[in-house]
């Protein structure tokens, strides 16, 4: 696991800087169906998404738009445009699945260990100083879509 | 993350979170999260293992299992995860 020193000079000086945003009191949502009926989606924050999507923007507070990415996407067609440097990319550049772990639900579902891969997942950059939009505007539309695909559990992949 | 995570929560969708920093994790507190003894930018451990990933997802998943309230934290020990 990383630890702070492991981040440049630079990356720990922002991190002392950054005033984290945290949803008090907690949500958390106790029942759902048994993971074998589960439609299981993925949202990451590595900042991939199609070529032909507008890349993520390196703006003051951070980009906090999202890509959706259809689950039949090909894994391998898909840029990174994270600006930040604090992480290593080359395990998403050599295996998208890092990020989106597409194939793997898939593999889960053909075994029937989970219900099925929804159709759409998503991808955001991180890095988001200001969260205000995030937290009005692009979360809540991400849930609502996700709720409108029928979406029962959420892989979170933060980088 | 954490506040992406409290957005689907809210709507109803259980969420874990693959975590491989540990400091950002204390501070944000999504409401299950795994921590993975990998380096940042790689949360399902190294590429183009699929059994090892699937193991991780696995081992995600079963945080579903656990009564709240959050935040629920495990960690992924890769020599004895099944």
């Amino acid at each position: 696991m990383a630890k702070l020193s492991d981040l440049s000079l630079k990356d720990r000086l922002w991190y002392h800087s950054y005033r984290f945003r945290r949803v008090e009191p907690l949500p958390w949502q106790p029942h759902g169906p048994p993971l074998g009926d589960c439609r299981v989606a993925t949202v990451t924050t590595a900042g991939i998404h199609r070529p032909g999507d507008p890349p993520f923007e390196k703006v003051k507070g951070g980009d906090y738009s999202y890509r959706m990415i259809p689950e039949d996407t090909p894994l391998p067609s898909l840029a990174c445009t994270h600006p930040s440097g604090a992480w290593d990319r080359s395990g998403v550049e050599a295996d998208r699945n890092l990020a989106l772990p597409l194939d793997r639900l898939r593999s889960l579902a053909e075994a029937g260990e989970i219900g099925e891969v929804a159709p759409r997942h998503v991808s955001f950059q991180g890095s988001i100083t200001a969260p205000l939009r995030l937290v009005r505007q692009t979360g809540p539309e991400v849930a609502r879509a996700m709720v409108s695909d029928g979406v029962d559990v959420v892989i979170l992949t933060p980088v | 993350m954490g506040l992406i995570a409290g957005a689907l929560e809210e709507k109803g969708i259980r969420t874990v979170c693959l975590s491989t920093f540990e400091p950002i994790m204390t501070q944000v507190r999504p409401p299950r999260w795994l921590d993975l003894p990998y380096p940042l930018g790689f949360p399902l451990g190294p590429p183009n293992q699929p059994d090892i990933q699937m193991r991780i997802l696995r081992r995600a998943f079963r945080l579903l299992e656990e009564s709240g309230p959050g935040p629920v934290r495990r960690e992924y020990d890769p020599d004895t995860e099944d």
